[in-house]
């Protein structure tokens, strides 16, 4: 066996390739966001147009403003702050949540008994409004502790109803396999039951990412922890600062979308331990 | 070797099993033949300890089978040589590269199961069957899909085994080069064999 070809005329070579591969899925990344922000910008003209320059920005403020709110914004200490605190509550209610719901899916599939005493608990957890519980909490513990609770209660049932329905799918004919094979309990979960989990796993984070942060941020919006992003998007709604609201509405976004991205990077490398 | 008498098996009203016995030498291939439905898989089953019999008594526990199922329920997410390592205890896995042979699978053991044919994937549920260590090899249809003189070859390494193998086959040359055949007509199958 040759050793690879790592000579100095190749390099430029596959540099080149992976450019080109960047290039591409810039490509297919950039015309979408692209189209929607052109859309954004000829909605606020419109709006600028009608109101004749008095006040466009209370109703919509172009990106130009947004981004320019959003840059000011990223220069301060507060913002950090915000986005630090929001991000690890919610993220501690996610964790928590995603723990929480598994074990029940786990408990209501093992045990009938189990299944008839929890799900209607969990139904009822679902169907109910966000904003009750986000009282009832605020009631029973701290502000701080608000958005973990109730992301963490939000994300429950998601997991819990995927999980189930994924733990009940398993191809009955590898169980049986598993048990001819004589292979223990655990063997059975790390060879059989999280593989064909994978793609209930897949769902049940990223869905669960996104409630999070709804949940956790509405939370923040109404019980004021400090500081938080939810704080400080109740401060603009209470000086009518539209461009901010928009700029913290794209970090609450763009962070929802880099820990659903960071959670799918996570399952992926799991993933791949059930081939090494 | 005397796998079980006065065996009762029904689903429902249908007796597949009625007070059967069955007896085959202790050591090579004894080949089980008989029409579609007549219950060959379901004795076979029985034997793995996977049915419960209704009657009767089976004198191996199911800790002392190897069974090879009609499908052949490869894990999609494991390769060929994996499958062999995850029912061969860490102080086996030097056996690996036998086993493969014995299947002709050599040069695969990095291959995923997507990546393989109809018949190489039942040459690896057998393989796998035979990692495991079994005072008696219970396997259902393992050469279906199997070209046949490979199939032959193969037949002649497990009649090699220490252990005696009960196979499935509704292919005559199969039949022709096993050490016992068992005829049954049923159902419900009534034989005392052989």
């Amino acid at each position: 066996m040759g050793s690879p070809d790592i000579s100095p005329s190749r390099l430029p070579l596959q540099r080149g390739g992976v450019c080109s591969q960047i290039g591409k899925n810039l490509l297919y990344a950039l015309p979408a966001p692209a189209f929607w922000l052109g859309v954004w910008q000829v909605c606020a003209f419109l709006v600028d147009r009608r109101l004749e320059g008095r006040g466009n920005e209370l109703l919509l403020p172009y990106p130009a403003t947004v981004w320019s709110v959003l840059t000011g914004l990223a220069g301060t200490g507060e913002f950090w702050a915000a986005v630090c605190s929001s991000l690890g509550r919610i993220a501690l209610g996610l964790v928590c949540g995603l723990g929480l719901g598994a074990l029940l899916a786990v408990l209501t599939c093992a045990s009938r008994w189990a299944d008839r005493l929890l799900s209607p608990a969990i139904r009822v957890v679902r169907a109910a409004p966000v904003a009750s519980f986000i009282l009832l909490v605020l009631l029973w513990t701290g502000r701080n502790n608000v958005p973990a609770v109730i992301a963490a209660m939000m994300v429950v049932p998601v997991v819990w109803d995927n999980l189930s329905r994924g733990i009940q799918a398993v191809d009955k004919k590898l169980l049986e396999l598993g048990r001819a094979c004589r292979f223990p309990r655990i063997k059975i979960v790390n060879l059989i039951y999280l593989p064909s989990l994978r793609p209930y796993i897949l769902t049940a984070l990223t869905t669960a990412a996104g409630l999070a942060w709804k949940s956790g941020v509405a939370a923040e919006v109404l019980c004021l922890p400090e500081p938080s992003l939810g704080q400080r998007i109740y401060y603009t709604k209470y000086y009518l600062d539209i461009p901010e609201l928009f700029a913290w509405t794209a970090v609450t976004v763009a962070l929802s979308l880099i820990l659903e991205r960071l959670l799918r990077l996570a399952l992926a490398r799991w993933g791949r331990g059930w081939a090494a | 070797m005397i796998l079980c008498e006065g065996l009762t098996v029904s689903f429902g009203e249908r007796a597949v099993l009625d007070r059967f016995s069955l007896q085959i030498p202790d050591r090579g291939v004894t080949a089980l033949s008989g029409p579609s439905g007549c219950g060959k898989t379901t004795l076979l089953r029985v034997l793995a300890g996977l049915e419960r019999p209704c009657g009767g008594a089976v004198y191996l526990s199911p800790r002392e089978t190897a069974i090879l199922f009609q499908d052949d329920r490869l894990l999609p997410w494991r390769t060929v040589e994996q499958h062999l390592t995850d029912v061969l205890p860490r102080e086996r896995w030097g056996e690996v590269p036998a086993l493969l042979a014995l299947a002709e699978l050599e040069g695969e053991g990095k291959t995923m199961p997507a990546a393989l044919s109809g018949g190489m994937g039942r040459r690896l549920a057998l393989a796998r069957c035979l990692a495991l260590d079994a005072k008696l090899y219970l396997l259902d249809e393992p050469f279906a899909g199997v070209d046949l003189p490979r199939a032959l070859r193969i037949l002649e390494r497990l009649r090699a085994l220490p252990a005696p193998v009960l196979l499935v086959s509704h292919e005559p040359d199969i039949l022709a080069h096993a050490d016992a055949v068992i005829e049954l007509d049923g159902p419900p199958l009534v034989r005392i064999s052989p």
